[in-house]
């Protein structure tokens, strides 16, 4: 097996145990990458020199006995939405090629000073809009399952990667499902964390009131240690929480006896995949023999939630994106007067998506729009924030499928933008509600291809929404690879 | 022929000069070498996220508290959209519906008459970037190229919105300097107009006379000077007069003061550029004030110049007194009260500190020197006019010396030999002298001869070296003669 294929929790231990350095994990994760990415097109940087430097360093200091923690000398993927100091960073937009920025997001420096190995950026729907990473600028990436299929999206280039074995871990960002909804389609773990737990700071933004950055692993005790590297309260985030970061490892391993699970009524049903909705079924069996108490919840507001994330994401992004305009950064497209050259730059540089969300947004919030739109929009989102609230009053979890579907064909749903934006509906209300949830894969459909169960908690409810991931994935006993990780035989 | 009622308001920006910008650590600072003072965050780079200057924020509710307003305990900060090269981000954050203050009021003086102007808010906001066109005398539309310093970007920036209370040009002139002492009174600003630190713009609209309904407005900035805010104003006013009696309609715009023309000119409306598609800033957290903060901030307010003007009057100053010492240096003023707390007349204070006091400190200012005088040296000075000891001559002289730093006003007379002498005993024997050497002009006197006295003062004064107080002698000759 190669170095590629292990878990954090295992890498580490070579690194401490002298099996193996941090240098040979990265040139594992590159080899990988060397037979993958030409087909899959997980990275749209890799960063083979600074890696290299971080490597070396690592190794430097854990030979002089000075141990960062769990993340020091491991290679990771950070999706390109992240500001990295001296490192392209994109959005996969036209809009920003080559843009170079000049700091680090609060995360970025968070995970170099705990000793992680930044191989590269991976590939994302442009500016994190969409479902399956094909509204990239610079072309698809491809579901290592299947490279026919699409990987998920938008952070579908660190969730593939993850899959493949061309990082150990990663992280995406999550507005929508956008972390965990290609963590299904791609057999990984993916985490979104309570809003405010994990700073802001540096990632470049989407819908500011929604997005929230979140680990993508092999299994859950990576994804919580990922997390834990970078989550707490950031001076620099205004919206980032100011208290303690839930305590999540005591109770880790506690098994499902005696917590309430809430499954969702309105997240089953037509538009779900029988093989889904089987798997889905078959794990709450499990759970419930081994003394889970299953409670059937009904939460009427999340059939709107998706409408409802359609006016407010469009909205925020119409005002976090109007900075790209050519003036001072980016793509300059020139024209007689400076209002000339925005509206060429903006028309040039933003892909379809991007821009069909701008109008959007923009005509949601504009004078006798806005209580009709973006205010019943609002509305909507605090009774769906009480509708939660309450019903945890009766249960400890929320359980539903990650996706309604297993990954689709690239092309499927270019062409029909509201069947692409039902992929997400089972994702959104946690967005919505600021809500930790969490995607595990429980198995593999006809086709081979993965299934991924979601948790969901209350707000700060991480540890027992982590408790419940590892019952599920201990119980799912899911260990299948794509075939590709193999490579080279 | 019917008469026309002006009906002005006002809104006024004000740079905060807090050590730091508003929603970034860049320091705030003047005529720096341009981007040096700028960040992430107050260039709009992709990812940079605001954070709230809480120093700003209490800075705001001081001038809110000195305009009498309520301290909203809980407001919102909002996103205010538009695409302009020196907004950073293509929105400026804001406050929309729930501001930091809320109505309140400054009392003013115009043409003798006392006029309350209402506040209908004030909210706080960041400063733009400035473009500097080149190759066009400063003008966009001949500009052969733009260049942008980010300097101010993300300055901390008051907006002070008056309610439409102001009915004559000189009456907004008046409310502008009065709300810029304010301003400057509080510390919290430069308050400087040719800087740009404060900034000033007019609705302006005209209305028949005793009608109650509003006239078309119309909104005028690039006003540099109190002058031409007030030229402009009244330019406007005329303007709109001449409208609506040649038959026809005012209409709602944006106009630009022309100083060198003398009329306001209008300016190209863009359409639809008034939605600003407002909404709340989702980078930030409410602002919450509990009233403990509020009731520690009005603790901290100094005394303000409405409140200052209303004192020196019940002190017996009348008003072109109480408007020229109220406009006086901060200083001086402290040494006023000073003095007049330590007993001195407050009328002859006051004269001799907008007169004498402030020529001194002008020409001393003008040269750089240090001047020197305290509160107890006037009162000393003031006294000593009183009691006779000083001339009103030796006085200023005295004075020039208090300000030059050669001591008291006493120390100085003594020094330069300027004393007046009083004493009876001492002037008497003088008198004596003189009269038993001039019999013959007291015989003159006596026979209805006034001059004569004229004569005799000066004798008295020559034998005691002109440091007789001539009063004095005046009156104990009248006595011996008579
Ligand atoms: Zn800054």
């Amino acid at each position: 097996m190669s170095l590629a294929d292990l878990t954090i929790a295992e890498a580490g231990k070579q690194l401490r145990s002298g099996q193996a350095t941090s240098v040979d994990l990265l040139e594992a994760v590159i080899e990988r990458a060397s037979f993958t990415e030409a087909q899959l097109h997980c990275y749209l940087t890799i960063d083979h020199e600074g890696a290299r430097k971080a490597a070396e360093s690592a190794d430097r200091e854990l030979a002089a006995g000075t141990d960062r923690g769990p993340l020091h000398g491991i290679p990771l993927a950070l999706k390109d939405n992240f500001c990295t100091r001296g490192m392209t960073t994109t959005c996969s937009s036209q809009i920003l090629a080559g843009y170079v920025p000049p700091y680090d997001a609060t995360v970025v420096s968070r995970l170099r000073s705990g000793g992680a190995v930044i191989v590269g950026k991976t590939n994302l729907d442009e500016f994190a809009m969409g479902s399956s990473t094909e509204n990239s600028a610079f072309g698809p990436t491809r579901n290592p399952w299947d490279p026919e299929r699409v990987p998920g999206g938008s952070s579908g280039g660190s969730a593939a990667a993850v899959a493949v074995g061309s990082a150990l871990g990663g992280f995406g960002s999550d507005t929508g499902g956008s972390i965990r909804q290609p963590a299904s389609l791609c057999g990984v773990v993916g985490f979104k964390p309570t809003y405010g737990l994990v700073s802001r700071y540096g990632l470049v933004a989407f819908a500011s009131s929604l997005d929230q950055i979140g680990p993508l692993a092999r299994n859950v005790g990576d994804a919580l240690t990922l997390f834990e590297a970078v989550a707490g309260h950031d001076p620099l985030d205004s919206t980032s929480y100011p208290g303690p970061v839930p305590e999540m490892r005591s109770d880790l391993e506690a098994g499902p006896k005696g917590i309430r699970v809430g499954v969702v009524t309105e997240l089953s049903g037509e538009g779900y995949e029988p093989a889904v909705s089987t798997a889905m079924a078959e794990m709450l069996n499990r759970l419930a023999a081994d003394g889970a108490e299953l409670v059937e919840v009904s939460l009427p507001t999340f059939e709107l939630a998706l409408s409802c994330y359609y006016l407010i994401a469009p909205a925020e992004a119409s005002a976090n994106l109007a900075r790209f305009d050519g003036v001072r950064y980016g793509l300059r497209v020139d024209g007689e007067t400076v209002e000339e050259m925005m509206a060429r730059t903006r028309a040039e540089g933003f892909g379809p998506e991007v821009i069909r969300r701008i109008l959007l947004g923009t005509y949601s919030l504009s004078a006798g729009y806005y209580d009709a739109f973006y205010g019943q929009a609002n509305r909507l989102r605090t009774k769906l924030i009480r509708e939660i609230a309450e019903v945890h009053e009766r249960v400890d979890v929320l359980v539903s499928p990650t996706s309604p579907t297993v990954a689709f064909e690239l092309g499927a749903k270019t062409q029909d933008p509201l069947a692409m934006y039902l992929s997400d509906v089972c994702t959104i209300p946690a967005d919505l509600a600021g809500t930790p949830a969490i995607s595990v894969p429980v198995g593999l459909d006809h086709q081979g291809l993965p299934i991924g169960l979601q948790v969901m908690a209350p707000a700060l409810g991480e540890a027992v929404m982590f408790r419940m991931a590892r019952a599920v994935e201990e119980r799912a006993g899911f260990t299948a690879r794509p075939a590709m990780a193999g490579l080279p035989t | 022929m019917s008469t026309w009622e002006p009906v002005i308001g006002i809104e006024v920006h004000v740079e905060l000069g807090t050590a730091s910008k508003m929603f970034c650590g860049c320091p705030v600072v003047f005529g720096d070498q341009p981007n040096t003072a700028v960040c992430p965050t107050c260039l709009g780079l992709p990812g940079a996220l605001p954070v709230t200057n809480g120093t700003a924020i209490e800075w705001l509710a001081r001038i809110g508290l000195a305009l009498h307003c309520r301290i909203a305990p809980f407001s919102v900060f909002h996103r205010k959209n538009y695409f302009y090269a020196d907004v950073p981000k293509n929105y400026q954050i804001s406050q929309f519906d729930l501001p930091v203050c809320v109505d309140g009021w400054l009392d003013v003086t115009a043409d003798g008459e006392e006029i309350r102007v209402g506040i209908e808010r004030a909210h706080m906001e960041e400063d733009t970037g400035k473009s500097l066109h080149q190759g066009s005398g400063g003008r966009i539309h001949a500009a052969t190229s733009t260049l942008l310093d980010f300097n101010r970007s993300g300055v901390p920036l008051v907006e002070i919105v008056s309610r439409p209370d102001l009915r004559s040009a000189a009456q907004a002139r008046a409310y502008a300097q009065d709300l810029r002492a304010l301003v400057a009174e509080l510390g919290v600003s430069d308050a400087r107009m040719e800087e740009g630190s404060i900034r000033f713009d007019a609705n302006v609209s005209v209305r028949p006379v005793s009608t109650k309904e509003l006239g078309t407005k119309v909104e005028i900035k690039n006003m540099n000077s109190f002058r031409s805010l007030e030229r402009a104003i009244g330019s406007e006013i005329d303007r709109q007069i001449g409208v609506l009696e040649d038959g026809g309609a005012v209409i709602q715009e944006t106009r630009h003061w022309d100083e060198e023309v003398g009329a306001t000119k209008g300016m190209r409306t863009k359409e639809g550029s008034s939605d600003y598609r407002y909404f709340t800033e989702p980078d930030l957290v409410p602002l919450e004030m509990p009233a403990s903060t509020v009731e520690r901030i009005r603790t901290d307010l100094p005394e303000l110049p409405a409140d200052r003007r209303h004192r020196f009057g019940q002190l017996g100053l009348d008003s072109h007194l109480v408007n020229v010492l109220s406009g006086s240096d901060p200083d001086l003023r402290r040494v006023f009260d000073e003095a007049v707390a330590l007993g001195a007349d407050p009328v002859i204070s006051a004269n001799w500190i907008t007169g004498e006091v402030t020529a001194v400190f002008r020409r001393a200012e003008a040269s750089k020197a240090e001047v020197r005088i305290r509160g107890s040296d006037l009162a000393e000075l003031v006294m000593m006019v009183k009691q006779g000891t000083l001339s009103s001559s030796a006085a200023k002289e005295a004075l020039s010396g208090v300000m030059a730093g050669e001591g008291s006003p006493r120390e100085v007379a003594e020094a330069r030999d300027l004393v007046q002498v009083s004493d009876e005993g001492l002037i008497g024997a003088a008198i004596d002298q003189v009269l038993a050497a001039n019999a013959e002009a007291i015989e003159r006197l006596r026979g209805g001869e006034e001059k004569v006295l004229g004569f005799l003062v000066g004798q008295v004064m020559r034998a005691t070296g002109g440091k007789a107080d001539p009063k004095l002698v005046n009156a104990l000759l009248r006595q011996r003669i008579t």
